[in-house]
């Protein structure tokens, strides 16, 4: 029994959607968008469900048949090819689709929880008057991030990674007629195309080394040369990791992140925490047999993840907009996952992936709850004492908080444990990495109760604040994200790394490992107390009302300032790249290029036809006899010139002319 | 036949008579303000060079002159009538025919 399984329907459902939403949706009814704006996903999810099934069903026949040979209904990785899209000479790329498990695992992330936030902006966006728009960049996000996830090439990837970038700028700068917003499409556009140089050129040197852009027939290749390490494959890794370092927001590319949440807070929730900004690790978990030939390369995604972490969650502790905290933990969290790739950990920073994606994607949504019960306010400053007013959106939130302090039994405490239990596993450099993410571990429960505290305990510090708890269309996906952030980490690293396998490779298993489980332990009990000593801290600080935040700020007047100023890293952008560049463009390239030479030759060009033209004028007198004169006369040069026998006036024959001209 | 009329007319005669006229037209042409005198110049150079061909045709018996005059005279014929035509609107038009004073084109 064969069944295919479709996974063209995948992408273009919710491509569909887009295209009815965005060419008819202002004639359509709303409840009609609405509909459309939810099925294209729901229907998506079903075929990926579908697909789950076939594939998951082998395993669950493993354990009812007992040894011998499993039989399977579709064997993965399966392939879906739609024909050759560009043949030149030796150059060969298919449009072709694959899934696999850790395709799979991403589809199931991407098409859920993409489902579960359009619910949720169906309440969110009801008032606004971009209402159809909205949903139709929202399913169009959804086709260019499936196209992205399936692509059996990187070019296909590249279409999908492009893609999402688009739906990115076009959901960020949603209000446009805000400049805040528009401005911050336009960086976080700008700043993807630096990373997008490093996906291209890399891209080059793949087809310049492998002759193809397939990540199979790359596997297969690097699979005949174990020996060929380092070189011309660290260079192409350091390339791919510019690429994800720019889609995944990491230093040095970070700073559009921030930005990004002036679009609504449901896409913070779905690209700008959940899906898009992990297509960065799925990219790296997707090529990770390049990163695996280039140690160096390796370590510097390591490096870069833990450096990110750290630097991102120092920020968040002193940010005062909810949705800012949120976008430096959504930045340090992908540090982790970078961390995780850095370890050759692959399948833990999936794993923290899937996780990260339900407690990250429940805060975001919790917090947009927040916003929208007090009408617009975003500053921690002016809320306070939520609990009792909006009880459902506080459970669930805390049901995030705790998952992405690392608090057992919580989704997020499996997935940190596995990323640093393979660090510390990874020598010296592991182990340091191991403490930045320790530290970091601690820094985030911090920042993650202040925003708590600040949100929902205590007395309304806005006295003209009247809260109200949000529709149910936005709470169903809360608690259904809830659930998920307590329980999508009991699956456990051991099962989820057995089954990504085929594709990431074996992971270290604790069980296993000699001493593993053990160690395994005694490092988990040392990331819980560190995140409960920063959830102490915090109640220390927020729990009750105190002056302690306050007198710590005065006390390290300028440690405080950087990190409410982000390191001014923004300012430091700006003085070093953007002026610059500006300066360049205004009187390098404006006034001296386009101005002075540019417009001087067209200006000197204009300015000789317009000066012939004025004297060639006065020879068009309108006379007719004047006219008749120039006829005879010319008529007589002619004349002169055939009659008379040149050479014999000016000895010079013409040949010889010709010649001396080079003929 | 008499003695007389059997002596030929020396082919320089007529081209001399042909360059005459090509030259009185010119000079016509360029130095006469009425219209109509310039039309009728044009006319006379036409010839000019008509009486050559025919001379040519003559001397080297060669048809094709003779048949490229009459394709002139063709042309001369239906010239004729459009500018006649033109004289008189513009007649109309301007209620002269001094060629220094039809200049509307000078800018």
């Amino acid at each position: 029994m064969n069944r295919p399984y479709h996974l063209w329907l995948i992408p273009l459902l919710p491509l569909a959607g887009f295209l009815i939403n965005g060419l008819l949706g202002k004639r359509l009814p709303k409840f009609l968008v609405t509909t459309v704006a939810l099925l294209a996903p729901l229907a998506a999810f079903g075929v990926v469900l579908n697909a789950a099934f076939l594939t998951l069903t082998p395993m669950e026949l493993r354990s009812w048949n007992g040894p011998g040979p499993i039989p399977r209904l579709v064997s993965v990785p399966y392939l879906e090819s739609f024909g050759t899209w560009i043949n030149i000479g030796a150059l060969h790329i298919d449009f072709s689709f694959v899934l696999d498990q850790l395709s799979l695992v991403m589809l199931l992330v991407v098409t859920g929880v993409g489902f579960l936030i359009h619910i949720y902006s169906v309440g969110y966006m009801k008032e606004d008057a971009g209402y159809a728009r909205y949903f139709s960049y929202l399913n169009l996000f959804l086709f260019f991030m499936t196209t992205l996830v399936l692509a059996g090439n990187a070019l296909v990837m590249f279409v999908g990674w492009e893609g999402v970038g688009l739906a990115s700028y076009l959901l960020i700068g949603f209000w446009f007629s805000k400049t805040s917003a528009a401005d911050a499409g336009k960086k976080a556009f700008i700043v993807n195309r630096i990373g997008d140089v490093g996906f291209l050129i890399g891209m080059f040197l793949l087809l310049a080394n492998f002759g193809t852009l397939t990540f199979s027939e790359i596997a297969a290749k690097l699979a005949a040369n174990p020996g060929w390490t380092g070189g011309v494959l660290t260079a192409i890794a350091l390339c791919l990791l510019l690429g994800a370092t720019g889609k995944s927001a990491q230093l040095p590319l970070y700073i559009w992140l921030p930005d990004a949440m002036e679009g609504p807070t449901p896409v913070s929730a779905l690209i700008h925490a959940a899906t898009m900004v992990t297509a960065g690790v799925y990219m790296i978990a997707r090529n990770h047999v390049l990163f695996d030939h280039s140690p160096f390369a390796l370590n510097t995604v390591a490096i870069i993840g833990a450096a990110t972490a750290l630097f991102a969650a120092t920020i968040a502790l002193v940010q005062t907009d909810i949705k800012r905290v949120l976008a430096y933990s959504t930045i340090s969290q992908l540090g982790y996952m970078f961390l995780g790739c850095g370890v050759a950990a692959y399948s833990a920073a999936v794993f923290h992936l899937m996780t990260h994606a339900f407690f990250k994607a429940l805060l975001f949504l919790a917090a947009g709850s927040v916003i929208h019960g007090l009408s617009g306010q975003q500053d921690l400053r002016k809320m306070g004492g939520l609990r009792k007013k909006m009880p459902i959106t506080f459970w669930t939130m805390t049901m995030g908080v705790i998952a992405i302090a690392g608090i057992p039994p919580f989704a997020g405490f499996f997935s940190k444990d596995a990323i640093l239990y393979s660090a510390f596993q990874q020598g010296s450099l592991g182990k340091v990495l191991y403490f930045v993410g320790l530290v970091t571990a601690a820094l985030t429960a911090f920042y993650m109760f202040r925003l708590w505290y600040l949100t929902f305990t205590g007395e309304s510090r806005d006295p003209h604040s009247h809260p109200h708890e949000s529709p149910w269309s936005m709470l169903g996906p809360l608690v259904i994200l809830a659930v998920l952030s307590i329980g999508g980490g009991w699956i456990g690293i051991d099962r989820f790394g057995s089954f990504l396998s085929a594709v990431t490779g074996p992971t270290i298993d604790p069980a296993t490992a000699p001493g593993g489980k053990s160690l395994d332990i005694g490092l988990s009990v040392v990331a819980v107390a560190v995140a409960l000593i920063g959830w102490f801290v915090a109640h220390l600080f927020y729990g009750k009302k105190t002056q302690r935040p306050a007198e710590l700020a005065a006390a390290l007047p300028a440690g405080y300032k950087l990190l409410a100023n982000k390191y001014y890293v923004d300012e430091f952008y700006g003085a070093t790249v953007i002026k610059p560049l500006m300066a360049t463009s205004t009187y390098l390239l404006g006034w001296f290029v386009d101005k002075a030479i540019l417009g001087g030759a067209a200006w000197l060009l204009g300015g000789i036809a317009t000066f012939a033209g004025a004297l060639l004028q006065r020879w068009q007198s309108g006379n007719l006899r004047s006219y008749a004169a120039w006829l005879a006369a010319g008529a007589a040069a002619v004349l002169l010139f055939v009659v008379v026998p040149w050479s014999t006036v000016w000895p010079v024959s013409l040949d010889f002319v010709w010649k001396v001209a080079g003929h | 036949m008499s003695p007389f009329l059997s002596q030929e007319v020396p082919l320089s005669w007529y081209l001399l008579l042909s360059a005459l006229l090509f030259t009185l037209g010119v000079v016509g042409f360029l130095i006469k303000r009425n219209l109509i005198t310039v039309f009728m110049s044009i006319e006379l150079m036409l010839n000019g060079v008509n009486l050559s061909f025919v001379t040519f045709a003559h001397q080297w018996h060669a048809v094709k002159g003779q048949i490229f005059v009459f394709f002139v005279m063709m042309v001369a014929a239906a010239e004729a009538a459009v500018g006649l035509a033109i004289i008189i609107a513009v007649f109309r038009a301007r209620a002269t025919l001094a060629v220094d004073r039809i200049d509307l084109m000078k800018l």
